[in-house]
């Protein structure tokens, strides 16, 4: 995207912010980075006040009574049509598949499937919805980006590649057992610490074999995962959500690309 | 099995890997990313878009699957039609007592067997042995496992937990030479020992990777051409073959062998693919004077009339548990069941019946990754049937043990829903949420201080978000 030309002509779109449970509760930067980022795009953003979670948490502790609960109440507040932009893929998939599943012989499908339509994963938001496949700005980093699980079967990973390496400065650096899950699996690193830490730890290894100024994930859960653990063990590891290195990288940029 | 260590405690996969010696966890680990590794390289390297044929054999097999009422009688026809002798048993001990009335009938003593997941299954060889009849596994991998009274670990390479020192031990153990792990001296001792086995069979019993109706034909196939021996050298053929194998024509295999081989082994083709519908025809002068063919049920009938039925395309290839992180760390004997990894913690649970509680832990022991599907050479969405049956397992209470994290973390979630239905409730839960930053570790809820036990926890910034944007929305 060359500065102002193709930036200006993308239609002015209303979107919807699904925040995510994690970004209510421990990145906030993240949440507030994707408005800015979506802002800088043109969209107007709407926070619907009432949301809560997707739901995965019990979906996947295989409590779906309480899911289906917890996900009506989702589909309730996301109703309209709307697109509604997610900075987690993981979530964007339980949105997008999870809740089909949840509700696959229940009354609510239709409407699971409504939203499951018109919701997006940030990065695929910005490169297929949008068409943005050029991020303005600048960022000086070797970055390892981790590809989250639930970007499987999706192109969630390949859209965020898309940007980063569009982004002037940035070098993405490969590791090693790239494909590999990183352990989190939500209530599985709590149900089976030893072996989420060691696919953690084998995660973190590789990362740091790569030499990257910065790990960088489109999931706040993966990142909150492998940081941790790489803290606990005092490997120093930068992580960033792909949201806020996007935004970042924007007010890098000199004022006279900038957008107004 | 109850033979398998580790119980059944919901984090008994998780206290299995941890007990794991560090050699054991460094084979499987190694030996199954080089299987992935292998996989993958050839198929990407033969196929424009290996995801295409995937889905292309699933759909072979689930078409096969869906018709099985149609197909499993046509192959029968045309197996009787050959000269075979067809036998459904819907049960393992159906299963083992059909192969035992053949035995006896024919005053059979010694057996050599081509390796078979459906003879492990029903746990074919101690049934045999118990009944006065030897029965030598003839696969290098399957031999080892029966000589060191062990279980396989894997489904393709059973010994796959083993490294050369261990194997050249077992052999050693056994009467076979003395201690050497030079593999060309493993193989041989092996090799010298099993000739003398098929020289000596009553009769040879194998599985069946396919089974095509249109002809009857049954397809085997193998590396070390031990299945062959077990066919040429005896008078009697006996073939256990699961019902889910059958394919509609014989040209369907040009697609699933081309996979299986590829998605198992890593090779274009394995060495040797048999294909046989019938004993010795009059007119040709070797072969086998009897062949049987017995289809198991075991639990497949009730899996295929349920929301699970995408299991049965299995082709027993072993690629979702090379490239599964859980199996890795973890290995086979984890899963407690001859089926291990991802295929095994959805199909070891449902084929144990009304045993399901005492392998309800198995569906959980997965981040959930789905590399499983990614690989599934006929692409079965296995994540979605893991959540499938948490969902089964925690409708019927059905997992036994103590309250562990797993049982914590993963039962009901009510409370939790009950915050997330109410916006009000949540936003005060973020609020106040903030004082878990000034806890001491032992008294945070379980989950909070296991994840702490190994984690540095993110700051609490509970609602901070939404003040800002409220903020900014006033301004």
């Amino acid at each position: 995207m060359s500065a102002s030309g193709a930036e200006t002509e993308t239609p002015r779109r209303r979107v919807s912010l699904m925040a995510t449970c994690l970004a209510d509760a421990f990145f906030d930067d993240v949440a507030q980075a994707t408005v800015e980022v979506l802002e800088h795009l043109g969209c107007e953003v709407a926070f619907p006040e009432d949301q809560t979670c997707c739901s995965q948490p019990a979906f996947n502790a295989g409590d779906w009574p309480a899911a289906r609960r917890v996900a009506r109440h989702t589909l309730d507040v996301f109703r309209g049509d709307d697109a509604v932009v997610v900075p987690s893929g993981s979530c964007a998939r339980m949105v997008d598949h999870g809740a089909l599943l949840l509700f696959e012989s229940e009354p609510d499908r239709p409407a699971a499937e409504g939203l499951a339509h018109r919701t997006w994963e940030l990065c695929d938001f910005i490169v297929r919805a949008l068409g943005v496949t050029r991020w303005a700005g600048r960022l000086q980093a070797r970055v390892a980006f981790h590809r989250s699980c639930h970007s499987r079967g999706t192109r969630y990973a390949e859209s965020a590649m898309t940007l980063l390496r569009s982004i002037e400065g940035v070098e993405v650096v490969p590791f090693g057992e790239g494909e590999q899950c990183c352990g989190f699996g939500g209530t599985f690193s709590v149900g089976f610490p030893h072996i989420s830490r060691a696919m953690g730890s084998l995660k973190i290894d590789h990362v740091l074999a790569a030499k990257p100024d910065l790990l960088v994930s489109a999931d706040a859960s993966c990142l909150m995962h492998i940081g941790g653990l790489a803290d606990r063990l005092e490997r120093p590891l930068q992580r960033r959500h792909v949201a806020v290195v996007l935004r970042d990288a924007l007010k890098a940029t000199r004022p006279a690309t900038e957008r107004p | 099995m109850s033979t398998h260590p580790g119980g059944h405690a919901p984090d008994a996969v998780d206290l299995f890997a941890a007990a794991q010696g560090e050699e054991r966890h460094a084979a499987v680990r190694l030996g199954s990313k080089a299987g992935h590794e292998k996989r993958t390289e050839i198929l990407n390297r033969d196929y424009a878009d290996p995801d295409d044929l995937r889905r292309l054999a699933g759909a072979i097999k689930q078409h096969a699957l869906d018709h099985l009422d149609v197909y499993l009688p046509r192959a029968e026809a045309q197996l009787r039609a050959h000269g075979a002798r067809v036998h459904f048993a819907t049960d393992a001990a159906e299963a083992r007592e059909r192969v035992l009335a053949i035995m006896r009938a024919r005053g059979a003593l010694r057996v050599v067997k081509a390796k078979s997941m459906v003879t492990e299954e029903i746990e074919l060889g101690p049934f045999l042995a118990h009944h006065g009849i030897e029965s030598i596994e003839t696969d290098l991998g399957e031999f080892i496992v029966q000589i060191d009274d062990d279980h396989p670990s894997h489904i393709v390479k059973p010994i796959i937990h083993k490294n050369r020192r261990e194997i050249a031990n077992s052999l050693e153990r056994y009467g076979l030479g003395p201690y050497d792990d030079t593999p060309e001296v493993i193989t041989r001792r092996a090799r010298a020992y099993l000739r003398n086995k098929y020289l000596t069979a009553d009769a040879g019993i194998t599985g069946a990777n396919f089974v095509s109706a249109e002809s009857g034909r049954l397809v085997l196939v193998t590396n070390e051409g031990n299945s062959r021996f077990c066919l040429a050298a005896t008078g009697c053929h006996v073939a256990l073959v699961g019902i889910e194998k059958i394919v509609p024509r014989d040209r369907d295999l040009g697609v699933l062998l081309n996979v299986l081989a590829r998605s198992a082994t890593g090779q274009q083709l394995s060495v040797y693919t048999e294909f046989m519908r019938g004993p010795r025809a009059p007119a040709q002068p070797d072969g086998h004077e009897e062949m049987h063919v017995i289809f198991l049920d075991n639990g497949r009938t009730g899996v295929l009339g349920s929301e699970y039925r995408e299991i049965l395309r299995c082709i027993r290839c072993g690629a979702c548990l090379n490239v599964c992180p859980v199996y890795r760390q973890a290995s086979g004997h984890a899963y407690r069941s001859v089926y291990s990894g991802p295929v095994g913690a959805v199909l070891s649970p449902l084929l144990a019946g009304g045993d399901f509680a005492t392998l309800a832990d198995l569906p959980k022991a997965s981040s959930l990754c789905g590399a499983c599907n990614e690989v599934c050479p006929v692409d079965i969405p296995i994540p979605d049937l893991l959540l499938r049956l948490r969902d089964r397992a925690q409708q019927t209470k059905d997992v036994a043990g103590e309250a562990s994290a797993a049982a914590s973390a993963g039962t009901s979630m009510t409370a939790w829903a009950e915050v997330a239905t109410r916006p009000w409730a949540w936003k005060g839960a973020l609020a106040t949420g903030g004082l878990v930053n000034h806890l001491p570790q032992a008294l945070r809820p379980k989950p909070l201080r296991v994840w702490g036990q190994s984690h540095v926890q993110p700051p609490w910034r509970g609602g901070a978000f939404r003040k800002w944007f409220a903020q900014r929305s006033r301004s």
